[in-house]
């Protein structure tokens, strides 16, 4: 299990092999990157800052990790999150889950991705065509966390 | 004294980063702590508002409003997570 907060990009096929490398046992590499889309609230993105609450951040995404952990019978998982001005295409975050098998590997990856959107310390102010606004939370994205029903949300 | 952080917009609403106060009593909560805050008027009544989209954090942990501070916490405002 680990987590890294950065400013630089990522290779995303390094880590996934990471995840398997001397074990045996993996039979499942799942994986999740998000994008930096162009568009946003019908409005155009020209770049994204993000922001984040240094030393809760690491803590909460570690947090994160436990938990699935002790909800899925996986190997080991990575979360790698960007941090900075990103632009259109950029990579903004990546999660891999290994396991013996696919099932509780795609689940806990979605779990992660779920809790993440809702718990951790980032925050994303986006450059538009309207000018610079701070991104609102998303009500989907608290109905996607609902559905693991987590006991402290 | 207990050390308080503001993140995001809140952060450029209120033109703070980062400050220490006193504990507002001996046996504070973080509700007590935005109170004592919201006391100071204008900016700060305007925008430390408990309407759910203010989320707090005690020593690197969300937590509600009724959550204890103590002596030396440090507590965090900002508006619901955007991140992924």
């Amino acid at each position: 299990m680990s987590v890294t907060v950065q400013q630089q990009d990522f290779d995303a096929g390094a880590e996934m092999a990471a995840l398997r490398k001397n074990n045996p046992k993996v039979g499942a590499v799942a994986s999740f990157i998000g994008v930096v889309r162009d568009m946003n609230d019908g409005d155009s993105v020209a770049d994204m800052t993000l922001e984040h609450y240094p030393g809760m951040t690491e803590k909460a995404l570690e947090d994160i990790e436990a938990q699935a952990k002790t909800r899925w019978d996986i190997f080991d998982t990575r979360i790698i999150h960007r941090i900075g001005t990103l632009k259109p295409t950029d990579q903004i975050v990546m999660v891999v889950v290994s396991g013996a098998h696919r099932g509780e590997a795609f689940a806990a990856c979605e779990f992660i991705m779920d809790y993440l959107k809702t718990a951790a310390p980032f925050w994303k102010k986006e450059s538009t065509s309207q000018g610079a606004r701070w991104v609102d939370a998303r009500v989907s994205d608290d109905a996607a966390m609902a559905r693991w029903k987590v006991g402290n949300k | 004294m207990i050390n308080l952080k503001y993140f995001a917009s809140l952060k450029e609403e209120l033109g703070v980063t980062h400050e220490a106060i006193a504990l507002p009593a001996a046996s504070a909560n973080v509700l007590s702590v935005v109170q004592t805050l919201q006391a100071r008027g204008g900016k700060w009544q305007d925008h430390l508002v408990s309407d759910g989209k203010l989320k707090f954090a005690v020593n690197h942990v969300m937590v509600n409003v009724d959550a204890p501070v103590r002596d030396g916490d440090e507590v965090a405002f900002f508006p619901p997570v955007t991140g992924g």
